[in-house]
């Protein structure tokens, strides 16, 4: 471990001044910008000054906090106070689908969208009573280092590496792809050259400075994330409601939802099949798949290592968990107002859209229409005379928009609350370099999650111990800029169920390590054999389950005895399998998601997306079992196990630096 | 107090009943009350206008995770201090 010097105890004591005068520079850019707008500079000129102003300032910070020292490299020098350490995780945490989708999410499932705001902060309990503090007793680089020491050497740190991969590849592809999506639609990018544009932006802050440059960046992006999110509902909650807590005052946009739901019903702008009433439970998942991807999620977000290897960095155990609590209260900023933009947004389309004369909606959505997001009457909302015509040709079309004639994209949601609340444009830029911040500052922690595993892991642990620092770091950043770039590609072949394989990166995650990590440290008793049986049965269920019902649906029915799942609204089977398995192509293999059985297959009516609630009883079952059948582990392992859960004293592994 | 067997098994079963305590209310929270979403959406919340289960998912469950994570850092940091196995300041 390095020394404090006095030039870095000055850097810790201030930290509050740098980053509260770094808040006011932003907040001066933004009105900078707002005047500039006033004064006429095009719309095109605001969103490259904003995008490009604040990617620079993060890789400003990268590269001053670049390093040369091992420990500051992998875990900041374990030194990030608890605060910081949580908006870093904060930022961390939050992705392009939770900044951008999540309020899409809730808008079109209602109360069912609830799961995913429960399952992806709830898990932050597991992470402090369970697993984060001890890990950081540990002293552990990465989460596979203690699955190595722990569980006696290298065939448990390969399965651990595995697992990181494959959770963490399908997690970063989703956020790369974000990144590309923001950048073509504010900047006038193609999606490719935006997608590996974003890339550039996401290395200048990762490789040169590794832990330590993502943990001061990340926090640069968090507070220009939660600002340019909270920023647009605050201002509309004061135009609708005269109180600026839109939390509090959403609460009034739902009971005039309800009440218009009914309007609807009554006047036929609303058939009681196509409307689904926003607080109604249990529409969209059944009650089984709505828990399970609760739990999914929540024991997900406790396995991840990206999120554990974050509490690596703080100075002590205690700041580890103090550290947790803050991370949740600034991801919680964002997830509790998430609703609020539903609500807002549905409001607006009740009461603006629906029900008025097609030739007098709001001209608001044009922009959006022209780009496909928003479609009325099945056409491209495009402008007023498009409307006309595509609702003309309906035949018995009653010339006012029907719920039925209205189509959205989730996307659209949070980005265009700002020309809904009839805001400036200087704004809706503010919210595309929240999104930015978002999907870059995810990235980030997932390249380097992936990058560490392997040369820290891989390549030190396991292919050549004696290397030099130099060439050991040398070997990180090269493996991160070969991970990002393979990330960049298959995000730019635009994968289909790109936000269905996030969830899966949960339940990936939660099957292969919870099992592992949790007996690790509360049962003495688990061999070496036992946790890596069980790592590889239950994230081997897990992933068979998922590729059955995804890709060899047919297989899964003749061979697996899988079901349809069933509709959730009216409990029959959402396929006639009978019918379906004797049509042609039904065996296929490798299948498409518009494949009819694709997905829509499996077992207990369990929706793949929560496989993890099978992987993950199993993996605890074989774990048990196979420990119990071997002979108990040494007393040395059995103190480290003493020493790990107690916060005083030296960590149990101490890397030379 | 000195590191012994018997303080190191009587802080380790506090800690581990601290555990169960939160386990038990992250339970609570993240699943038992919204079981009950249903009759609990016929509970408007006066003011606010929140359906009290709807409002439970959105909001109240997530500011019990917030709070319940702030506690359990003291509470298991005063366990660590009453056993001696905390650390310095």
């Amino acid at each position: 471990m390095s020394t404090a010097s006095g030039a870095s105890s000055d850097f810790y004591k201030n930290l509050g001044r740098m980053y509260a005068t770094y808040t006011g520079g932003f907040l001066a850019f933004v009105i900078l910008l707002a005047i500039l707008e006033q004064v006429g500079v095009p719309n095109r000129i605001l969103g490259y000054l904003f995008v490009g102003f604040t990617i620079i300032v993060y890789a400003v910070i990268g590269v001053m906090s670049r390093t040369a020292q091992v420990s500051e490299y992998y875990v900041a020098g374990r030194r990030v106070p608890a605060l910081y350490n949580g908006m870093a995780t904060g930022a961390d945490w939050m992705s392009a689908a939770s900044f951008v989708g999540m309020a899409g999410t809730l808008f079109l499932l209602g109360y069912d969208g609830l799961a995913w705001v429960l399952g992806w902060t709830g898990g932050y309990v597991l992470v402090s009573i369970l697993i984060g503090p001890y890990l950081r007793k540990f002293g552990a680089y990465t989460v596979p280092d203690f699955m190595a020491f722990r569980f006696g050497g290298n065939t448990a740190r390969m399965v651990a590496v595995i697992v990181l991969v494959c959770c963490s590849f399908t997690y970063v592809t989703a956020q790369i792809f974000g990144t590309g999506i923001i950048a073509s639609r504010f900047l006038g990018m193609s999606f490719e050259v935006a997608v590996f544009a974003g890339l550039a932006g996401i290395l200048l802050c990762s490789m040169l400075g590794g832990m330590r440059a993502v943990t001061w960046t990340q926090i640069a992006q968090y507070i220009v994330l939660i600002v340019a999110y909270l920023t647009p509902i605050i201002i509309l909650s004061t135009k609708e409601f005269g109180i600026p807590i839109p939390q509090l005052t959403y609460g009034n946009a739902i009971a005039e939802i309800t009440a218009r739901e009914g309007q609807m019903l009554a006047s036929g702008l609303a058939t009681a099949g196509g409307l689904k009433p926003h607080i109604q439970p249990f529409l969209n998942y059944t009650p089984l798949n709505f828990f399970a991807i609760i739990f999914c999620m929540m024991v997900g977000t406790a396995s991840l290592p990206h999120i554990l290897m974050r509490y690596f960095t703080t100075p002590t155990v205690r700041e580890a968990r103090q550290s947790v609590a803050w991370s949740l209260l600034f991801i919680f900023l964002l997830y509790f107002s998430a609703p609020a933009y539903a609500a807002f947004s549905k409001l607006e389309v009740y009461t603006n859209i629906i029900g008025r004369d097609v030739s007098q909606v709001r001209p608001w959505m044009f922009t959006w229409g022209e780009l496909g997001l928003i479609q009325i009457c099945g056409k491209n909302a495009a402008s007023i005379d498009a409307i006309v015509a595509a609702c003309k040709a309906i035949a018995g079309h009653p010339g006012v928009v029907r719920l039925q004639d209205f189509v959205i994209n989730t996307d659209v949601i949070v980005l265009s609350t700002p020309e809904i609340a009839g805001l400036p444009y200087v704004i809706s830029g503010l919210v595309a370099a929240g999104g930015l911040a978002a999907a870059l500052s995810t990235a980030d922690g997932l390249l380097l999650a992936i990058a560490n595993a392997l040369s820290h892991d891989v390549y030190y642990k396991m292919i050549d111990p004696s290397a030099p620092t130099v060439r050991r770091l040398l070997v990180a950043r090269i493996l991160l800029l070969v991970v990002a770039v393979a990330a960049a590609y298959t995000a730019s072949t635009r994968p289909g169920d790109i936000l269905a394989m996030v969830g899966w990166a949960f339940s990936l995650a939660m099957a292969g390590n919870f099992p592992a990590l949790v007996m690790g440290v509360w049962w003495k008793r688990t061999t070496a054999a036992g946790a890596v049986w069980g790592m590889i049965a239950g994230f081997g269920l897990c992933i068979f389950y998922l590729v059955v019902t995804r890709y060899f649906p047919g297989a899964g029915v003749a061979y697996f005895g899988m079901s349809s799942l069933a509709n959730p609204a009216t409990g029959l089977p959402l396929v006639d399998l009978a019918k379906a398995m004797a049509a042609p192509g039904a065996m296929d293999s490798w299948v498409t998601v518009a494949h009819p059985l694709a997905n829509k297959v499996g077992w207990f009516g369990l929706t793949n997306i929560a496989c993890g609630l099978l992987g993950m009883p199993l993996g605890f079952l074989v774990i048990y079992v196979v420990s119990l059948m071997g002979k108990e582990p040494s007393k040395e392992m059995q103190a480290y196990v003493d020493e790990i859960r107690k916060p005083r004293g030296r960590t149990v592994l101490e890397e030379k630096t | 107090m000195t590191s012994t067997p018997e303080n190191d098994k009587a802080h380790w079963d506090k800690t581990t009943r601290l555990m169960l305590t939160h386990l038990g209310l992250w339970f609570f929270f993240g699943y038992v009350i919204h079981f009950f979403v249903v009759p609990l959406n016929k509970i408007i919340i006066p003011v606010l206008n929140f359906p009290l289960g709807f409002y439970m998912a959105a909001q109240g469950s997530l500011i019990a995770f917030v709070v319940m994570l702030f506690m359990f850092a003291r509470q298991q940091d005063a366990i660590d201090r009453e056993h001696g196995v905390a650390e310095d300041e």
